[in-house]
């Protein structure tokens, strides 16, 4: 829980995680995480998820398997997480060392009217993610933190996972592309350079 | 199963994948499945991975799919409706999707908490735009499989081959396994 400690902002914790990204591949979990990834800058390897939920770490863990030379990173928020929660265990038993699994963890559920999730309760997703064998950070609440987790991100020797505290505030949303042939189209042909 | 007790049917199953440059296999296992998950895992060109839940492993193989892998998923049909929703992805995206699914819930079922998903299945596979193939007889299951792979990844049509608890056989609760 959350109590005086201090929160980070989540564009601008977002757009230091995707700076220079070199060949990093990017899924989003559906809601705000989208919207700060495509706020950071639109680009063919990142794919948006609008909907699928608890679907965005399985996604990455297929990708990174896919692609062991890159590294590849999930960005998603609390409650995409808490329901995908298994996929830590998953991701845990094949340990994929490209794999980057980042929450921003606001403990609401933002798109439906900040219903508090069980973060907000008492959960605690960096000790879940420590027993499902990810090399796991304390809670990220400055950037400093940030930006030794994007050094660890690029160095690829997880599957690693963080939680970031951010505040609840919500931002102006920044829609992306939500045709999903269309996204996955380009993304297949900005990083496999096959045409649709 | 020990691969020395392996039924035929599932040695072609194996071969398809392998035939068919399947790399990626996603389970949450079946009795129904255990020669083929043996298998797939014993070779080291295909990455296997054992799920929570069935529907990760759609999430995951979109995800395969977009860094060039070809995968399946398989599954036993009390795990489709836990992927209903996950399905959405595999529409939307237009992406290709093939499972391999073990039936359970008719011809002799002895459980009867096997019986509504068993009974459901093919309607809501059919509801989420997952075409249905049913293989009866072990020897329609290689070809059937064979033709699901193809228009799943070339055809980008999302597949499911149902394989009917005649042809793995029936549960025996009163076995040792």
């Amino acid at each position: 829980m959350t109590g005086n400690l201090p929160l980070l902002d989540r564009r601008e914790t977002v757009a230091r995680l995707l700076r220079d990204r070199g060949e990093l591949l990017v899924v989003s979990g559906l809601g705000s995480a989208t919207y700060d990834v495509a706020a950071a800058g639109d680009d063919p390897r990142n794919f948006y998820l609008w909907g699928a939920m608890g679907g965005t770490a399985a996604m990455a863990l297929g990708l990174a398997l896919a692609q062991p030379e890159r590294p590849v990173l999930a960005v998603t928020g609390d409650g995409d997480m808490l329901m995908g929660m298994g996929s830590l265990a998953t991701i845990g038993a094949k340990r994929p060392s490209n794999l980057s699994v980042v929450v921003l963890d606001n403990e609401v559920y933002g798109e439906t009217g900040a219903q508090p999730t069980a973060i907000a309760h008492g959960v605690d997703l960096v000790r879940v993610a420590r027993g499902c064998g990810l090399e796991a950070p304390d809670d990220i609440r400055d950037m400093n933190g940030v930006g030794t987790l994007v050094e660890r991100i690029h160095q690829s020797d997880g599957p690693l996972f963080a939680n970031i505290k951010i505040d609840a505030r919500e931002h102006a949303r920044v829609l992306p592309a939500r045709d999903g042939a269309w996204l996955r189209s380009r993304f297949r042909e900005a990083v496999l350079g096959l045409a649709p | 199963m020990s691969a020395a007790g392996a039924r035929a049917w599932s040695i072609e199953l194996y071969d398809v994948l392998v035939r068919q440059g399947i790399r990626q296999v996603a389970y949450v296992p079946d009795a129904g499945h255990s020669d083929l998950i043996e298998r797939c895992g014993a070779n080291p060109a295909m990455e296997t991975t054992v799920l929570t839940t069935e529907e990760e492993g759609i999430a995951l193989l979109g995800g395969a799919w977009l860094g060039g892998d070809r995968g399946i998923l398989l599954m036993q049909s009390s795990g489709v409706g836990n992927c209903v929703n996950m399905l959405s992805l595999i529409e939307n995206c237009r992406m290709p999707f093939v499972t391999l699914i073990t039936m359970r819930g008719e011809w002799g079922e002895f459980n009867p908490w096997q019986a509504p998903m068993g009974l459901a299945t093919p309607d809501v596979l059919s509801r989420m735009n997952v075409q249905v193939h049913r293989v009866e007889v072990a020897k329609d299951a290689a070809a059937t499989l064979d033709a699901a792979i193809s228009q799943s990844y070339d055809g980008m049509l999302a597949s499911a081959v149902l394989l009917s608890q005649r042809l793995i056989g029936r549960k025996d609760f009163e076995a040792e396994d």
